[in-house]
């Protein structure tokens, strides 16, 4: 493998984590939803360059499937749901945005640290798309976590999903059919969680997930 | 024979920089002005009104002291000889050797330290919050240039500019995911700390707004000439450190023939012209941010430096 081959995988690799940041950086709905087609397009142009690099035909459906669903069909159904529901307005963040910036960095390093901790014998491509990888899947979580927004947390959760199939197209081998159905799975998971956020607001009246906390008597 | 070459191309460097930084400040400013409409004051306006404060009388407060009077000298001094490390036509530099992007960081510090203590040093109510403001930016700009400077020094293997400036220029660089973000971040950094629009407007004097100015209220005659060509010296700073560091083409090599010196000196005049104008665009086409926005702006530059260094580090220990 050529170092601009490895230079280029990891300019995208590098740019899907940038991307991440960017959405735990934003603090507007619509934004955030643009971000998150952004990461996705991201992410389909890293599969496809796996796919060139490994000479893995299979790897294009993976790219084309990020495409298509994450970039494309799962943004335009998200705003037609913040639409529904009313709610273009600010999102609160639980802590401010530097220290959810500085937490965001100190995961990455983390994961940094781990994975070329724990991956020494494989080769350069998969170390760095693992590390990457993780530092992605940490920093979805964290945007669920400081956010209290359910359709925010629906879109963490979707970024966090980018980073396993990061993670699984840089390990050779994977087989499509386990990529097919991950993906399908995620797609049941999404429609799954706009019939959830719908009945919430009905019975709640509002997607913010304190509102959940009242009930069960935790907060408050 | 050298030595001599070595000093005469340090010298021209020097002079260069200090005669040509009015004239970046007053091309930006017509820029700015042809872009609203305006027709702008000519080229050379800031040429006479440092000359123009040069021949007035100093007004001091009577509560001033030493410092007061002494500090505009510092700065000058701290900015210029930051000014003379970074290469702007040629690698040659003489200075070089001795310091690096760190004490650069270092000198522009300790000017904007003594600014601090001039702006509280007479006791008026604008001076102690200009200086407050600016030390509370200053405290997030500091760090993203610092690191930003280390990531930049881990692609390069050094912190000496020539030596950064002739490896970018080289093919051994490729392609480098966290150069991108080292741009980005420096250029929120020089933003940052040239008083620039969404930081600060260097062209307003609105009380509740401004950062730079407030500082020097209280400044007259050739001590707010010296204090203005500073702040001049120190934008053709930034602006040169970037076209250094990220667009180190036609720079002439440290032992070019005087044909060599004259094209990377034109080479340099193009990408000045270039980067002001960008600067100008940028600035007509954003508003200026609230105060407690700063932060938030200035903490994505520190994040960017922070995560070109990681990538850096990853793509580094493979």
């Amino acid at each position: 493998m050529s170092s601009l081959q490895f230079d280029i995988a990891h300019l995208l690799a590098g740019s899907l984590v940038l991307a991440s940041f960017m959405m735990l950086y934003q603090d507007r709905l619509y934004a955030l939803l643009n971000v998150y087609a952004l990461h996705a397009g991201v992410l389909a142009l890293s599969v496809g360059w796996q796919a060139y690099v490994q000479q893995a035909p299979h790897l294009y459906i993976t790219a084309l499937i990020a495409l298509v669903f994450k970039a494309i069909i799962i943004p335009v159904a998200l705003h037609r749901i913040i639409k529904r529901l009313g709610i273009h307005r600010e999102i609160e963040n639980v802590i401010g945005i530097g220290l959810t910036m500085m937490a965001g960095i100190g995961l990455v390093a983390l994961s940094m640290v781990v994975m070329l901790r724990v991956t020494p014998g494989a080769d350069a491509l998969a170390r760095e798309d693992l590390a990457f990888a993780l530092s992605v899947v940490l920093l979805g979580l964290l945007i669920m976590v400081t956010r209290r927004n359910a359709v925010s947390q629906v879109v963490g959760f979707m970024s966090l999903e980018n980073g396993l199939v990061l993670a699984a197209t840089g390990a050779k081998g994977m087989p499509l059919v386990v990529e097919i159905s991950v993906a399908f799975s995620v797609l049941i998971a999404f429609i799954v969680i706009g019939i959830f956020l719908f009945r919430i607001r009905e019975r709640f009246d509002s997607v913010d997930v304190q509102a959940l906390d009242r009930f069960r008597g935790e907060r408050r | 024979m050298n030595e001599l070459r070595d000093i005469l191309s340090q010298g021209a460097q020097m002079s260069l920089v200090l005669g040509l930084a009015p004239l970046l400040t007053g091309f930006v400013r017509k820029v700015k002005a042809r872009l609203l409409r305006r027709r702008g004051p000519p080229l050379l306006q800031p040429y006479r009104d440092l000359i123009r404060l040069m021949r007035k009388d100093v007004v001091l407060a009577d509560n001033a002291s030493w410092l007061f009077r002494v500090i505009p000298y510092l700065i000058f001094a701290g900015t210029w000889v930051a000014a003379s490390l970074v290469p702007t036509f040629g690698n040659g530099l003489l200075f070089s050797w001795t310091a690096d992007l760190i004490a650069i960081t270092a000198l522009l510090g300790s000017a904007r330290f003594f600014q601090a203590l001039a702006g509280m040093d007479v006791g008026t109510a604008f001076g102690g919050i200009g200086s407050s403001r600016e030390v509370m930016i200053a405290s997030l700009a500091e760090p993203a240039m610092l690191i930003t400077a280390f990531s930049v020094a881990m692609i390069a293997g050094s912190t000496q500019l020539p030596t950064v400036a002739e490896f970018m220029g080289s093919d051994a660089v490729g392609l480098r995911v966290s150069l991108g973000m080292a741009f980005v971040a420096l250029t929120i950094v020089a933003l940052a700390e040239n008083a620039r629009i969404p930081i600060d407007n260097p062209a307003t004097h609105l009380e509740l707004t401004m950062v730079h100015e407030a500082m020097v209220l209280e400044y007259s005659g050739r001590h707010l000439a010296l204090i203005d060509l500073s702040s001049q010296l120190k934008l053709l700073l930034y602006v040169s450190l970037i076209a250094c560091v990220f667009l180190p083409w036609g720079t002439a090599t440290a032992d070019a023939s005087v044909a060599w010196l004259a094209l990377g000196a034109l080479v340099y005049l193009g990408k000045l012209t270039v980067l002001g104008f960008l600067l100008a665009v940028f600035e007509t086409a954003i508003a200026k941010m609230r105060v407690f926005r700063i932060p938030e702006f200035l903490g994505a530059a520190l994040m960017l430096a922070l995560l070109a260094t990681l990538l850096r580090f990853v793509s580094g220990s493979l």
